[in-house]
């Protein structure tokens, strides 16, 4: 099957609601290994679930996802086995406040992967370069700046080697002279092939590095295209008046 | 409106001579206004009036040697010191017979080194003083006490006594109520509905009881529920009524904690890939644990306090120990109770202070780095 091969990650028919309010309605959508994706909607459009239902952090109640060729079921071995293979980054960092950068990076490696200890720092050292804070690996995230927390919280979620990348709204906690810094990290990621789903609002980032763009509004995707053609050409009425109202 | 330019900057001057020098900060520390001076030297007085007349009772009217009561039966004597000296061995080892008690000495000896290479932070090897202290010490401890075994003489429960059985009561409760506490507080939270169920009702059941009637409820219930001709040690029953009751307060506390804990540091600690179990011992639980110290080690100190109550089912803690010895005709004057319950009020508050201070020193230790 040269199709499922070829997918990263594929949802289809989703469906999930929060007690009686319906919050993702028949979700379709297949990403391509390599593709990057950009999502964006009005606050409450379903966004953040839909990614966050791909590394189970919620669970949907209809419909198929398979990432990576394993299929998210109950099954907690699949559960385990997606969540090694997805790395996520999140809008308010979720740095562990108790351990140093570089612990934080290596910590899952060394526990959920089994690698020893000297060569957990090694892939740590090389992400945290790669992000451009090596100098602050014995800092604790406390001391560091929320751009910077950013950048440890991505070095982080590389560090499993996933082969997708999830980010929710990773600017949206940032102050605005710091979002460069986070944005450069991703465009980075984004030209070294990584798969990515990013929830953002970013719309620069989105035509500089998305190979689509899609909309979702009240559960569902709207519409899904290009992003020149999407930000141009916006065929929805939804996704006109939202554009509209971010793009001044 | 007249726009302004700075040209030449304000001279940097020294402060003001009545704001420096030693006069000036205690004038500004202890005599602010007249009322506060007023309030200050009262109090001043009648602070020294206590520990003056404490010094006197305790020192300087104190009786130091005598072959038995009759100097310290004598009008305006302080303190009985040779009572107690004379008592001193019975009150660590209780009534543990003399020629064994080098095994109490041993254990005592153990767990001190171990604490402290446990406690101290510099001391390397944290992982090995563990497995000592929580693994190894208590089967040692075990062996040690009761005997019956390698060639060592059996000593029965009932001869244990004073600071040994204040410190087996509640070195024990206190090590088995965290991780007993860290299980009922997530089963608690747990959402297996049996699960949280259970861990609710032991807890609610086992804090709304005082700690008085769980013992005399160990002591004399529990053996209704043993098969007949099985007799339970009395003082086993006890150290495990006392661990449960401390485990029902230690879930609260924990549970404290982790409600302080953000919904994040779940998400990120499972979007990396761990374990329930992983998740919880290594990103939940140590922070929790650094946000309960205050808690737990208050706790801790109110639970050694409370060993003193295993007294009314007869077991002679301390306490207990010291109180019966009040009886001994050879020893029985108007300044014995005095001086017995003096030692034991110094005794606790070492131990008690010694831990309070333990704990702020490992709060500010731990505080580096922590900041958000």
């Amino acid at each position: 099957m040269s199709a499922t091969e070829q997918s990263a990650v594929t949802l289809k028919a989703v469906n999930k609601w929060y007690g009686q309010f319906h919050v993702l309605r028949d979700i379709n959508l297949n990403v391509k290994k390599g593709e990057r994706i950009v999502i964006c909607g009005p606050s409450g459009s379903g966004k953040s679930t839909m990614i966050r239902c791909i590394n189970r952090l919620e669970e949907h109640q209809q419909g198929d996802i398979v990432v990576d060729g394993i299929p998210l079921t109950g099954n907690l071995k699949n559960i385990d086995e997606v969540r090694r293979e997805v790395g996520m980054v999140f809008q308010h960092f979720n740095l562990f406040p108790h351990l140093t950068v570089l612990e934080n990076c290596t910590l899952a490696p060394i526990w959920v992967r089994k690698l020893p200890k000297a060569e957990a720092e090694a892939v740590a050292m090389k992400y945290l370069t790669r992000v451009k804070i090596p100098e602050q690996a014995l800092k604790y995230p406390g001391q560091l700046s929320g751009g910077q927390q950013q950048r440890v919280a991505i070095a982080r979620a590389l560090c499993m080697n996933p082969k997708i990348m999830l980010f929710d709204e990773p600017t949206s906690a940032l102050d605005p002279e710091m979002i460069k810094e986070v944005l450069d990290v991703m465009v980075d990621l984004a030209q070294g092939g990584m798969t990515m789903l990013c929830v953002t609002h970013e719309m620069a980032f989105a035509r500089q590095v998305a190979n689509r763009v899609i909309f979702m509004d009240q559960g569902q995707i709207v519409e899904e295209n290009e992003p020149n053609e999407f930000f141009k050409n916006p065929k929805s009425p939804r996704t006109k008046l939202f554009l509209e109202q971010i793009l001044h | 409106m007249v726009a302004f330019v700075r040209t030449q900057d304000a001279p940097v001057a020294p402060p003001p001579a009545n704001m420096t020098g030693a006069w000036a900060a205690a004038k500004q520390k202890f005599f602010p206004t007249p009322l506060s001076s007023v309030a200050g030297v009262i109090i001043a007085a009648l602070v020294a009036w206590v520990v003056w007349t404490l010094i006197d009772w305790a020192v300087i009217r104190a009786v130091w040697s005598a072959p038995d009561r009759e100097l310290c039966n004598a009008e305006g004597a302080g303190a009985c010191w040779p009572y107690a000296f004379a008592r001193f061995h019975q009150f660590i080892y209780g009534f543990y017979p003399v020629e064994e008690r080098w095994r109490v000495n041993i254990v005592f000896l153990l767990g001190a080194l171990s604490l402290a290479a446990l406690l101290i932070p510099s001391i390397p090897r944290k992982g090995l003083s563990a497995l000592f202290f929580f693994v190894i010490y208590p089967v040692l401890t075990g062996i040690l006490f009761v005997g019956g075994m390698f060639g060592l003489t059996y000593v029965e429960t009932t001869q244990w006594g004073g600071l040994m059985v204040t410190l087996v009561l509640s070195v024990t409760s206190m090590v088995a109520s965290v991780p007993l506490g860290i299980l009922l507080a997530l089963g608690r939270r747990s959402t297996m509905p049996i699960v949280s169920l259970l861990s609710t009702i032991f807890i609610e059941v086992v804090r709304g009881v005082p700690l008085v009637l769980v013992l005399f409820m160990a002591v004399n219930m529990f053996p209704l529920f043993m098969p007949p001709g099985v007799n339970p040690d009395k003082l086993l029953i006890v150290i495990i009524g006392m661990a449960l009751f401390a485990a029902a307060y230690m879930a609260e506390i924990i549970r404290g904690g982790l409600q302080a804990i953000p919904k994040g540091q779940y998400e990120g600690a499972q979007a990396v890939g761990l374990s329930y179990w992983k998740m919880m011992g290594l990103i939940v639980m140590p922070q929790v644990i650094k946000i309960v110290i205050p808690s737990i080690v208050n706790h801790f100190i109110s639970l050694f306090k409370d060993t003193s109550l295993v007294t009314v089912v007869s077991i002679l803690d301390l306490l207990g120990v010291v109180q019966s010895s009040f009886n001994d005709a050879k020893w029985a004057s108007a300044q014995t109770g005095n001086t017995g319950y003096f030692l034991l009020a110094v005794v606790y508050w070492l131990f008690c202070f010694g831990m309070s201070r333990y704990s702020q020193f490992i709060e500010r230790k731990l505080a580096t780095g922590h900041k958000r």
